[in-house]
This record gives C-alpha cells, structure tokens and sequence, in this order.
C-alpha cells in the first residue's frame, strides 16, 4: 500500500473511540504535499476527539527559544492543544533542545507534538526520542517518476470516486506534472469542476496548450528530424525557465551517443553498451534513430552545436536563436525514411 | 659559477640587467620584464634580484645570491597568484612593504611574477608607488607582452624583453642542470618548442612523452566521424590524466596542511564545522584551480597538434627549417603527403577556432569533437 492511500480517514468511523492518535506524531519525508496532507488528517483525527482543538504551530525557520516549552505547559483553562513543529531538519540548537527537553519531560494528557521532517541527518536526536517515546511515524516520500505520479493521480481520483482513463492522467502529468502542489490542485480542480468519466478531452479543457518541456524532450524531437515538434518543445523549455546551456548539452551527448553507438557496429545492445560505458536503453534509443542518419549528417550536426555552444555561452546576441539555428540544421541533416 | 647560469638564450637582455647591476647610475627601479611563456621571465627577475643582493654582483654561491634566487631572502618578495586576480589587499600591503628600508641587503626588491593578474583596481594602487621608489626599493614586474599590463604601469617601467630562447640553449641547460641525455635534450627542446619547463617534463617523464605521442598519432589516425568523436574523448581523457598527475599530490597536501594549521584530526570521519568550513573553502579554490590547470593543459596538447601541421608545411616550403616533432617525422611527412598547403592551413585555422571556443567556455568535448571532425584526413 502506498503510503498516500492509507492517510486519508474520514470522520465517521472514529467517534466514540476516546483517542486515536498518540500524543507524538512524527511525519517524514520530503513531498510536501503528501507531508501537508499528513498533517491535516492528523488533525481531523483529534478534532473528533478533542472538538474544541487549539493548533499552534511553529517553524524552524522563525523560532524563538523557549516557545516550545511554553505552549506545551499546563494551561489554567486546560485546552486541548496540537503543537505542528514544522522543518525541524533545519532546526538550530534551540529548537532541537527545546524538544528534546518536552520528549524528556512528557506532555500533558490533552496535547499532541506533531513534528515534521524532511530528510537528512539534522535533528536526527529528536526523530530518534521521538520514536523512542512511541511516536507514530506517517511517512511521506518523493513523488519523482512518472508512474509515482500516475499512481498519485489514479489514487486521487478514485478517492473521490472518480474515474480518470489512462490517457488523461499522462495528459494531466504531462501539462503539470513537474510540481506535486500543482498536480494534487489540479486534479482537486478537475473533481470539483467536471462530472462523470475524465478523459482526455476533459484535461484539454482544463490544461491543454501547456506542456512540461525539457532539454531531453527537445533533444528527442531533434533526433527524431521533427522540425516544428522540436521548436515547440524548445519554446516552451526556454518559457518555463530552462536555460539554453544545457539545452545543448543534452543534444551534444545525445549526438555523441548516436556516433558511438553507430561505430559500435553490430552486436548485442548489453555488450555494446558496456563497451562503450553507457546504459542499455541507451543503446536501443541510439539503434531506433539511427537508420535515419548518415555519419556526415551527424559530424555537421556536432559542428552546428559547436558553434551554437559558444553564441549561447556568450558568444552571440541572441542564445535562443542560436539554438533554434542548431536544432534546425541538424533536422535537415536527417533524411526521411 | 654566475647566478645567471639558469638564463638561457636572453644574451641581450642579459647585457642590460649586467650593467645594471655593475653600474648603479644604470639602475632604473622599475622593471617590466616581458617574453613568451617557458622564456624564463621569473627566473630573470629572480636572478637579476640576486645579482643586486650580492656583495660580487652575483656570484651565484653566497649566501645572499642562493637565498635570492629561491625567494628565501629577507628583503626579496615573491608575489604570484593562482586565482585569477591579484587584489587590490595584496597590492596595498607591498605598497606599504616597499617604503621600508631593506634589512640586510643592499636592495629591497619586490617581484610580481604574473603581472598581467594586476586588474584595474590593484594595478592602479602600484601606481605611485611604482613611479617613485624610495631610494632603495627596486620592483620586477614579469608578464607574457607588454599588451597584458596597465598602459599606466607600462609607462613607468623600463621594459626588458625577453626572446624564445633557441632550442639547442634549452638542450644545453637541460644537459647541464638536469644531466639529461644530449640527444634526448635537443628532441625534447624542440618538442616543447624551446619552453624550457615542458621541455624539461618531455626529457625527464616519461609519461609526459608517452601523453605526448598519444597526442600526436591524432593528426594521422582521424578517417571518420566516429574516429574523430573518439580522438576528443581521448583528448579529454589524456588532458585529464595530465591534470590529475599534477594537482592530486599537491591537494592532498594542501588538505593535510590545512588540518595540521587548525589541529584537526586528519583520520576522523567527519571533521568539526569550523574546520569543515575551512575544508569547503578550499576544496572550491582547488576547484578552480582544476579548472584553469584542465584549460592548460588541453591548451598545450593543442599546441602540440598544431605543430605537427606546422611541421608538415614546413616540409611542403622546403625550406630546410628544423621541425618540432623531429622525433615524429613519419607522420609529418604522411600529413604533408595526403595534404595540400591549404588543407594544413585549414586544420590549423580549426585548431585556433576549437581553442578561441574553449577560452569561452564551451564545453570542452564539444569544441574538441567539432574540430576532430575538421580534422579528419583527405580520402
């Protein structure tokens, strides 16, 4: 079970029970959103228990010493309180010893101490008291691949007993896919806003036009000879902020690659690909573009890119231009099947 | 034994300084001494230093003459940088060095050895005092041209310009200083096209013959395009090697050094923050370091394969001009066989292009893989 899957828990079956969640709650792992979400279930949870619930919450960021001591102490109208310590990975000697010290000390029967942590060895003492202390741990880790993704848009979409097809969720990673806060919104937006199946069409409506560019997608469209699909991709590459530089260092080592590989000759692409110290894949991508390639074709295309590399590092007036020229030259150099 | 016995081929230079040194009305207090790299500037300077110190105007055996000439002497400042400026701080404090009367010797001198790393700023500091010494005070300036310092620091100099000394001079200093075979010497002189560090490298390492050779059979050996994108890497690879031999030993050092100064345990798996800070800060400067030293080296290793073309049109004149790679004349005389004098010209021409392309950043591999492909032999 993904750990996303087993977060959210709805109200109806926990009243009645005294308390669910321990007083200790550490969440880590660096998705945020997951982490957000974490937070917030946990939250749900205690309000059942503890209606009249008083969250404060604290960053490590802005802390000032002794504030974890003091919301933590006895209060004369004895709220219930939830303590949310935010980016304790960060956290400088204060903060660090103030929440040892409330570890060490104990709460008070109302209170709960959520801690959140992203990663690295920072405040590790404290995670490692708070697990001592029986702390329940909710995790909540990178969403990086593409089938991450696709498994976090599927699960978010049948949560709220939706049904998305295929084709529109790799539309949806596609569009936004590049920041998890954007993707969990917009498949918020697409639940509240449409009904019935989402399918591709549906996405189109809401996302179409934007696409999530790179200097490999560039680079694949490039090698493929496709001009116009190239272009595009570069547009919106250099639209999203990608820089030219290595825009062109993708292409280079993409063109390398193909030379490399079309020199390898004949053989098994595993024998080829530890020969030439690349991975396996590597080596089917290279042999699937490479009929449409002459040797000559790709010397003036690392020659075009040469030239390229230094208008874009300094060199020229205009970096993109010089790119577009580049990648232009070498689709030419590319004879159609 | 003369404190000049390190100078090679500068005879008209050397007339100067000598006459500086016997005759104090021929003292001029500041100096500029210009030449190609490998000529010797700093050791001219340091020589020069030493002559002045000397009670016998350089006899190269005293005391004050070999403590001159290794920078160990009280009143002789060594300045250098290895970044790519020196500052304007380092400036201000020779400034305030230089009004100080000299504590044991005869002079106080004060030697920039890469004048040319002066920027605006630091240069324009020197300025006064470098156009009024106190009477005691003699400053060496050394750069590659006259091009490459501050026209104001220039006009406040008497310029000294130091020639590419010829290679049998090289050849006889390397015989002579470093016992190096006569034969050996003169191949490895006109290898390093009389640069007499390179040239001393070529005769006494043997992997920087071996580098060398490598880099050479690339002139011969590109037929196609995968030839050529292979000839880079390797290029990149044997600079690499090259880079590694030179700053490896010397980081390690450093490092160790560093963590003796601040009494750290060199063992320890993780080191203090204080300590780990200062660590950082040098990893970055041996950072740049790596950088400007891997620039260098593919610099040199294009001006070998440069000579090679330049060899082969030597042969195309006929004019009976030595070669540089002597000890690689069958290649030169396949390349000047397969090639007309235009074609070498062109390889040549493509050589200063990849090189103009690396001095502006171009990802190294790529400047070298476009020129490989320039390169590639007439069928």
């Amino acid at each position: 079970m993904r750990p996303w899957q087993a977060l959210p828990v709805t109200s109806e079956n926990l009243i009645g029970v005294p308390r669910h969640v321990p007083p200790l709650v550490l969440v880590t792992g660096p998705e945020q959103v997951l982490a957000d979400r974490a937070v917030a279930s946990v939250l749900t949870q205690l309000r059942v228990t503890f209606p009249q619930l008083d969250v404060v919450r604290l960053d490590a960021a802005t802390y000032t010493p002794g504030d974890v001591i003091a919301h933590a102490a006895p209060s004369l109208f004895g709220e219930d309180k939830a303590i949310v310590v935010a980016d304790v990975d960060e956290a400088g000697d204060e903060l660090q010893g103030d929440l040892l010290a409330l570890l060490a000390v104990g709460l008070e029967p109302g209170s709960t101490l959520i801690v959140r942590h992203k990663g690295g060895n920072r405040g590790r003492k404290v995670l490692d008291a708070m697990t001592g202390a029986g702390a329940r741990v909710l995790e909540a880790p990178a969403i990086k691949t593409d089938r991450d993704k696709t498994d976090f848009a599927t699960h978010e979409f049948r949560a709220a007993g939706r049904r998305a097809t295929a084709g529109a969720i790799s539309a949806l990673i596609e569009a936004v896919g590049s920041n998890v806060a954007e993707l969990a919104s917009a498949c918020q937006q697409l639940i509240a806003d449409t009904t019935g199946v989402i399918d591709e069409a549906v996405v189109t409506t809401y996302h179409g036009g934007k696409v999530v560019a790179t200097g490999f997608r560039v680079a694949d469209a490039t090698l493929a000879g496709n001009a116009s699909e190239a272009l595009r991709l570069l547009r919106h590459a250099i639209a999203a902020g990608v820089d030219p530089v290595p825009i062109v260092a993708v292409l280079a080592q993409q063109l390398r690659q193909l030379v490399r590989v079309g020199n390898a000759g004949r053989g098994r692409s595993v024998d080829i690909a530890r020969d030439l110290g690349l991975a396996p894949w590597q080596v089917d991508k290279a042999n699937r573009l490479l009929p449409g390639w002459s040797a000559e074709g790709l010397g003036r295309s690392i020659q075009a890119l040469a030239a390229a590399d230094a208008e874009v590092k300094g060199g020229g007036r205009d970096a993109v231009f010089a790119v577009e020229r580049a990648i232009l030259t070498i689709t030419d150099e590319r004879q159609p099947r | 034994m003369s404190v000049w016995r390190d100078v090679v081929g500068q005879e008209p230079a050397l007339a100067v300084l000598q006459r500086a040194v016997t005759d104090p009305a021929a003292l001029t207090q500041t100096w500029l001494f210009t030449g190609p790299p490998g000529s010797g500037r700093s050791i001219v300077a340091r020589a020069f230093a030493a002559a002045l110190e000397c009670p016998d105007g350089g006899c190269g055996d005293c005391h004050e003459c070999r403590t001159a000439y290794d920078g160990t002497h009280a009143d002789v400042d060594l300045v250098s940088t290895e970044g790519l400026f020196i500052n304007v701080k380092q400036t201000r404090s020779l400034v305030e060095l230089a009004a100080r009367r000299p504590s044991v010797g005869r002079w106080r001198v004060i030697i920039i050895e890469d004048a040319d790393r002066l920027n605006d700023h630091s240069g324009n500091a020197l300025l006064k005092a470098v156009e009024e010494p106190t009477s005691r005070t003699v400053w060496m300036l050394c750069a590659p041209s006259l091009e490459d310092v501050l026209v104001t620091i220039r006009s406040r100099a008497r310029h000294v310009r130091l020639r590419t000394p010829p290679p049998e001079a090289v050849a006889e200093l390397l015989v002579r200083r470093d016992g190096v075979d006569p034969s050996v010497a003169i191949n490895a002189a006109r290898a390093a096209q009389s640069h007499v560090g390179f040239a001393r490298r070529l005769a006494t390492d043997e992997g920087a013959r071996i580098r060398r050779r490598d880099t050479l059979r690339l002139a011969t050996s590109i037929h196609g395009v995968g030839d050529a994108v292979d000839a880079a890497a390797d290029l990149v690879k044997i600079a690499d090697e090259e880079k590694e031999r030179s700053l490896d030993d010397r980081n390690r050092a450093e490092t160790q050094r560093l963590l003796e100064t601040l009494g750290a345990d060199p063992g320890a798996r993780t080191q203090p923050p204080h300590v780990r800070a200062q660590l950082n800060a040098l990893e970055k400067e041996q950072r740049t370091r790596a950088t400007r030293v891997g620039r260098d080296v593919i610099d040199r290793a294009l001006t070998d394969l440069t000579s090679m073309y330049r060899d082969a049109l030597v042969r195309h004149t006929g004019s009976g001009r030595p070669l540089v790679n002597e000890d690689h004349v069958a290649a030169v005389d396949h390349l000047a066989a397969i090639m007309t004098s235009e074609q070498l010209l062109g390889c040549m021409e493509t050589i200063g292009v990849a090189r103009e392309r690396i001095d502006a950043n171009v990802a190294p591999l790529l400047a070298l893989e476009a020129m490989a492909l320039d390169l590639r032999l007439p069928r």
